[in-house]
């Protein structure tokens, strides 16, 4: 898939301003060749991100978050995966460089949180004993200090009585607790990237919370770059800077989490939003989920690969929405959708099935959207909209 | 954890209690009548009667129980009859504790027919276990790296025919080309590890090798279901993401999770072993304790049968116990249980 040279200024001047990128994903394609067909998981993914920025990645299950997370930890190296494109690390081609430079690389410059910490983290091993792994394959130290460093870094990530705790097994700890040791091994290289895999899908919702703002406090407090990957928006809207809407393995729509949620663009994000619970509506409404299932990645429709569930196919003349795939356009400055709907009708179209006013197209998106969010416009996350940085 | 051993302990010797019972009651309280057996064609009402009554067998079934009980912890005497005693001096059969009876047909303490068998069929066992494990794990495990490839195939196939053929089979087919025909491996025959522990080692090759070869094709197919399931793990993606190579992730995460559940069954094979090998001693002619389980039970030498079952149960019992400690020491999961 060609990439537009408008999608390249989109992202970049996305994080431009917190410094040059960190992680820069271009053009990343992830095909799995099976039986039936090429899994096309992955296809033709941009994004970059800056230091002590997160974007959040959103979509359904088999959108491709997941794998696109993967590749950039070169976890699919083992794996039939048939790689293409360019995962910028710091500059380095994380594609290109040795197994024994990227094995380097894991664990110690980039991390990740796994989902179910539970079955995330071995049954045989103490807590502590998997993250004095973690600390000594990085780093030449005695067992003596790096169990001091394990002891610290759960007491960081806030887990009582450290010196006992070190010494169990993860089936010994809460959901909660086990996710926590879990960031702690994650962070105990004080890595310049940390992936969270729907790190809080697993929690009940308390306990989500309680990881957001520890994720949140840690990233102010080692300025690492964090790729949030989930399906809840309540969860970007909490922590991200930027989101990337993945559907079908590509993306359909980033752009600050202050635009994508106040002015989306593209229809599968709408949908997303209008299946979310909210509390400024009355609760007899019925949520809107968005019909039909994610297609199969081996057999995608034809044109756009959403058309198939869009309600919005007769905005576009010509049925073009069948017949080509839409590029990732610049709809509005800093924000992005892969859609053929003219980028001017957009914001009707969504006025009118959010059933609010049309909301204006501001050419600054960060004061004046913020001031529209307390005035008129749907707020997903009503308790989340104040602490977010503009 | 000690706790939990000792409670083991006390559960597998009342196991041992009731499978003595059960095992004595079905022979004993069967319609055999062994007194008839010990004389053969002389037999007469009178001789049957008298040796029913030296072997105690015109007793109740319990009482016979609690003798054969007893003997396990104090002597006993054969025929236990003082009368026959006073009289007949030289005739009576002493038997030190532990007692596990007399039979009257090989005229032998059945103690002395266990001491004589076990290390017999304890060799047999211990060097097969041994070679099997290594063989059947190991080429588990290279099949299951290699997954698809030839070797995994090659390896699957091979044990898929060797676990297809009967014990007797195989053991015919290694003695008749490897040892007979070829002379690779030396004739088979048991010699005392304390006598000659070269001649008993290659003595005991063949018959090691044909019963590793059946046991250890089980174990590559079980081995490496084990290996690939522990392989889709999650914690072993966490492994690799934590940058560990990939020699730690195999050998130090997947392999102790894989063999988990290959050492209950090692453990129970093994056990089970002690209670005779019966085919392979037979057809390398070996006298271990399987040959004498079969020649007892065609000759309804009932002491002999009951007291290998006992022996047979207290090796399954203990492997059993000793997987379950064993299980709590690889596996913090069950030490809480």
């Amino acid at each position: 898939m060609p990439v537009s040279s408008d999608t390249r200024t989109v992202s970049d001047s996305l994080t431009a301003d917190a410094g040059t990128p960190f992680l820069d994903v271009r053009d990343l394609h992830v095909h799995f060749p099976t039986d039936d067909g090429l899994v096309k998981a992955v296809d033709g993914l941009d994004f970059t991100l800056a230091r002590g920025q997160t974007v959040g990645i959103v979509g359904e299950s088999g959108s491709g978050k997941s794998v696109a997370s993967l590749a950039i930890l070169g976890l699919h190296r083992r794996s039939k995966a048939k790689l293409s494109g360019e995962i910028l690390l710091d500059g380095e081609d994380l594609l290109t460089v040795s197994d024994e430079r990227i094995r380097s690389l894991r664990g110690n410059q980039m991390a990740m949180v796994f989902q179910d910490p539970l079955s995330a983290l071995h049954p045989y091993y103490t807590i502590g004993n998997q993250i004095v792994e973690a600390y000594r394959i990085h780093n030449a130290v005695s067992k003596d200090a790096a169990r001091k460093r394990a002891i610290e870094m759960l007491d960081r990530v806030g887990i009582p009585n450290p010196n006992r705790r070190v010494d169990q097994y993860p089936h010994e700890f809460s959901g909660g607790m086990r996710q926590r040791a879990m960031i702690a091994m994650a962070l105990v290289n004080d890595p310049k990237l940390l992936i969270a895999d729907e790190p809080t899908t697993a929690l009940d919702v308390t306990i989500q919370a309680q990881i957001l703002d520890l994720m949140k406090d840690l990233q102010k407090e080692f300025g690492s770059a964090i790729i949030i990957i989930t399906h809840d928006l309540g969860v970007v809207a909490n922590v991200a800077d930027a989101i990337l809407v993945m559907y079908a393995g590509k993306c359909v729509e980033k752009g600050s989490v202050d635009e994508v949620f106040y002015a989306p663009q593209h229809p599968y994000t709408w949908g997303l939003l209008a299946s979310m619970p909210r509390l400024d509506k009355d609760r007899s409404e019925r949520l809107d989920p968005i019909p039909g299932n994610p297609p199969s990645l081996i057999n995608l429709p034809s044109g756009c690969a959403f058309n198939p569930r869009c309600a919005h196919r007769s905005e576009v003349e010509g049925d073009l929405c069948r017949s080509q795939v839409p590029e990732l356009l610049e709809a509005r400055p800093g924000q992005s959708a892969r859609c053929h709907i003219p980028a001017a009708r957009r914001a009707d179209i969504y006025a009118q099935i959010s059933g609010e006013e049309r909301i204006p197209v501001p050419d600054q998106i960060s004061a004046p959207v913020q001031d529209l969010a307390q005035d008129h416009v749907p707020v997903p996350v009503q308790d989340k909209s104040s602490d977010r940085k503009p | 954890m000690l706790y939990y051993i000792i409670r083991r302990i006390i559960a597998a010797f009342l196991m041992l209690v009731v499978i003595s019972i059960v095992t004595f009651g079905i022979f004993y309280g069967g319609p055999t009548d062994p007194a008839r057996l010990t004389c053969g064609k002389n037999c007469t009402p009178a001789s049957i009667a008298a040796n029913r009554h030296a072997l105690g067998l015109d007793k109740p079934v319990t009482v016979q129980y609690a003798n054969f009980a007893r003997g396990l912890v104090q002597a006993r005497t054969f025929p236990d009859d003082p009368v026959f005693a006073r009289n007949n001096p030289d005739k009576v059969t002493h038997c030190p504790a532990p007692c596990l009876g007399y039979s009257p047909l090989e005229t032998k303490l059945v103690t002395d027919i266990v001491k004589d068998r076990l290390p017999v069929t304890l060799s047999i066992s211990l060097g097969a276990f041994v070679i099997w494990i290594v063989a059947g794990v190991g080429l588990g495990i290279v099949a299951a790296l290699k997954r698809g490839h030839w070797q995994d195939r090659g390896i699957v196939a091979i044990s898929l025919v060797f676990y297809s053929f009967p014990a007797f089979f195989i053991a015919l087919l290694m003695y008749n080309y490897l040892s007979t025909q070829w002379q690779l491996l030396p004739p088979p025959a048991y010699v005392s590890i304390f006598q000659d522990p070269v001649a008993w080692f290659q003595g005991l090759l063949l018959p090691w090798f044909s019963l590793a070869a059946l046991f250890a094709a089980g174990y590559v197919r079980l081995t490496r279901a084990y290996m690939l399931e522990t392989m889709g793990e999650d914690y072993l993606r966490t492994a690799r993401a934590k940058g560990l190579p990939e020699r730690t992730v195999i050998f130090k995460h997947t392999l102790r999770a894989a063999l988990t559940p290959i050492v209950t069954v090692a453990g129970l094979d093994f056990g089970g072993l002690f209670a005779g090998a019966a085919i392979t001693e037979t057809v390398f002619n070996f006298q271990g304790l399987g040959r004498a389980v079969v020649t007892s039970v065609s000759v309804f030498d009932l002491p002999v049968i009951v007291a290998l079952v006992l022996v047979a149960a207290f090796f399954i019992v203990m492997a059993n116990l000793v997987v379950d400690v064993l299980y709590g020491v690889i596996d913090p999961r069950v030490r809480l249980a």
